[in-house]
């Protein structure tokens, strides 16, 4: 654990050197099943993903689109519970020391389980980062104060509704890296334009020095790439998460979800025309 | 979280928290939208021409005030308490759904807004908010659990007559908590031009204490009328809670006289040891739901379980954060009463008084049956007849084909 606690940070760094743009992919955890979702956890590093987000599946996804609360409700009646999801951390920290996992979901699974003892099982599994949903700034109190002084990582997210005089707040106590959530809307909606995005990105670069993912809408390799070139990281989650939706069967489910990460990585590492994803990936696997 | 007790603290506190309960726990999207509306109903409470408006709207569109009414032969059936009806079930559209509406909508109305979405349930809030929605020349959706739809057809027909869009919902388990997952999603995307009217005294601050501040206007004017009937307090009020509106609506004005028990009536279902009810405070733990923490019907592992109870509108998971703090701080009490007891409760009001009440509103007489008789002769209570039943016909006939073939 000793030097493991800044793998966010460390990761945002190489990519930086590297100059190319990361790979964020989520997929829900338990989903379509623990033993399928675990071997699809597993392979998402070798796969190309740079940072991995892990939902922690909840009954009333308010803020998701039809593709992730289908995956929740998946894994919910597969048997899903915070202690597998956080089982499922262990076993990659087994295998794989450096890649970030963020788990990423709503505050009544947490809260439920209470914020202590969430947040000492989570430390010791190996968790880098939250993402929580509903848990804005003004409830700092509640979870990611406790969560900063754990060493974990409160990533917060700015919209488009966020405006300069509500983004100090939003950074604050903002950590790791700020997830940009490109689109009003849920997760999985239209596409963003490309261009809006830089923007504002732009602007919010004028206020903080943490790296900037953007997710929300982004389904396909083109798409990816065209963010890769400005951001420091693309987020996909619905299009995988389909993956694994669509598939006839379990083992289709990883075949499919690993392919598509794939070419999402290489479209991500080749947006600034620099190196190639396989030449960077093979001194980090294994 | 200093407050803690009802008689003496204002709630709720900037934070939106009613002693440990309340809060925002929204998606960073809606921040923004919720700063803007409480800033927009704190101008909007103070402002003596958006209060003149609402008194208007309120007198010559809902009906009111409306009638507070002794019920003498449920009292002398009973022989203790002297009980009063307070009718809400007379007001435009059938419940009280509508004072909250009105209330909203004005608000829409001065910030701007052009579509107006909502939740609903047993449906009445939906025909309430369709209707208002009408009236003011507004785009209307409503969200609909696609399990509700089924079994509250009039009401879906009102609503489309009304000229509103009804969405059926069939995410998660196609009820209530869907129905607001949904008009949340719905909102999170249409953030621009949408106003979302919560029906209940539930969701994000402020919706809280500005659905409770509408609905306070049963209170008040419950307290006029008895002062002016019998010169004096209640000994007690009775009112049903799903979310809690009707029953916040009726209580708040009262909330410092601790002379007068304040008891709410959540619905047991098949009963609360079935494990299929609908009563968050006596069967639920505390959590975070649609955006505030109050009591919940949830898992071991926090996931939000599903509620039961022949009513629809009582059929949340879970209940408004000033209830919770009401329960907590012990200023109010909370009881349960199950299918079969409303049932019942239903059929008494209908022969004895010639009024057919809600199946919500029920569950508040059937308290009062069970319990009225142990009350001196000089007690007073005051019951909330918070909607009226016509739109439960077809789900009481099912329940009491026996008996009525007789």
């Amino acid at each position: 654990m000793t030097n493991s606690q800044n793998r966010i940070e460390r990761r945002f760094a190489e990519l930086k050197a590297a100059d190319r743009a990361g790979l964020v992919t989520f997929i829900s955890a338990g989903d379509p099943d623990y033993d399928t979702s675990l071997e699809i956890l597993l392979a998402l590093p070798e796969a190309g993903a740079d940072v991995i987000e892990l939902g922690m599946p909840f009954s009333d996804p308010m803020a998701d689109g039809p593709s992730i609360q289908a995956a929740s409700l998946r894994a919910l009646n597969a048997g899903q519970d915070m202690h597998k999801t956080l089982a499922m951390v262990r076993a990659l920290r087994e295998r794989d020391d450096d890649t970030p996992l963020i788990l990423m979901g709503y505050y009544n699974p947490i809260h439920c389980m209470g914020v202590g003892h969430f947040l000492e099982q989570a430390a010791d599994a190996g968790v880098d980062g939250l993402i929580v949903v509903d848990l804005p700034p003004e409830h700092d109190a509640e979870l990611c104060r406790p969560a900063r002084a754990r060493h974990i990582d409160f990533i917060r997210l700015a919209t488009p509704t966020t405006d300069a005089r509500r983004l100090p707040l939003v950074l604050h106590n903002a950590s790791g890296f700020l997830y940009y959530v490109s689109s009003t809307g849920v997760t999985g909606a239209a596409a963003p334009s490309a261009e809006r995005v830089e923007e504002e990105l732009n602007t919010i670069r004028g206020h903080t020095d943490l790296p900037i993912g953007v997710g929300f809408g982004i389904r396909t390799p083109e798409q990816a790439e065209r963010i890769a070139r400005f951001a420091d990281a693309v987020v996909v989650g619905s299009a995988l998460t389909d993956c694994i939706g669509d598939a006839s069967q379990p083992s289709e489910a990883t075949r499919q979800v690993v392919n598509l990460t794939r070419s999402l990585a290489e479209a991500v590492s080749n947006a600034r025309g620099t190196r190639s994803v396989q030449e960077r990936k093979t001194p980090e696997v294994g | 979280m200093g407050l803690s007790n009802p008689i003496i603290d204002t709630a709720p506190d900037a934070d939106g928290f009613f002693g440990r309960f309340g809060g925002r726990f929204v998606a960073e999207t809606l921040m923004p939208l919720i700063l803007d509306l409480r800033e927009e109903y704190a101008s909007a409470k103070q402002d003596p021409s958006f209060q003149g408006e609402l008194a208007a709207w309120r007198k010559d569109y809902v009906g009111r005030e409306s009638p507070l009414y002794f019920a003498e032969r449920l009292t002398e059936h009973l022989r203790g308490a002297r009980i009063y009806l307070k009718r809400e079930d007379l007001m435009h559209t059938g419940a009280h759904k509508i004072n909250n509406c009105i209330g909203q909508i004005l608000l829409a109305r001065r910030m701007g807004k052009q579509r107006i979405i909502a939740e609903t349930g047993a449906g009445m809030h939906g025909v309430a908010t369709a209707t208002v929605a009408a009236c003011f020349g507004l785009e209307c959706v409503i969200y609909m659990g696609a399990a509700d739809i089924e079994r509250q057809q009039p009401n879906v027909q009102r609503m489309k007559l009304l000229g509103a869009e009804v969405i059926p919902v069939t995410s998660g388990t196609g009820t209530l908590k869907d129905a607001m997952n949904d008009a949340l999603r719905d909102w999170v995307t249409n953030v621009g031009n949408t106003f979302y009217i919560i029906g209940t005294v539930a969701g994000p601050h402020p919706y809280p204490e500005m659905v409770r501040d509408f609905q306070s206007v049963i209170g008040r004017e419950a307290r006029e009328q008895l002062w002016e009937k019998e010169g004096r307090l209640p000994d007690s009020l009775v009112a049903c809670i799903g979310g809690g509106s009707n029953a916040m609506g009726l209580f708040h004005p009262f909330l410092r006289d601790p002379s007068v028990r304040l008891i709410g009536v959540e619905a047991a279902g098949e009963g609360i040891s079935t494990g299929r009810h609908a009563a968050s405070l006596q069967g639920g733990t505390p959590g975070v739901l649609h955006g505030n923490r109050s009591f919940l019907l949830q898992s071991t592992d926090g996931q939000i379980q599903d509620a039961h109870s022949i009513s629809a509108g009582l059929d949340y998971p879970g209940i408004g954060p000033e209830h919770a703090w009401l329960h907590e701080a012990g200023r109010a009490e909370y009881v349960a009463i199950d299918d079969d007891e409303a049932l019942a409760a239903f059929q008494t009001l209908c022969r004895l008084e010639g009024i057919i009440p809600a199946l919500e509103s029920s569950h508040a007489i059937a308290h009062a049956i069970k319990w009225a008789p142990a009350m001196p002769k000089d007690h007073l209570m005051v019951i909330n007849l918070s909607g009226r039943g016509d739109k439960d016909m077809a789900t009481v006939t099912k329940h009491l084909a026996d008996e009525l073939a007789d």
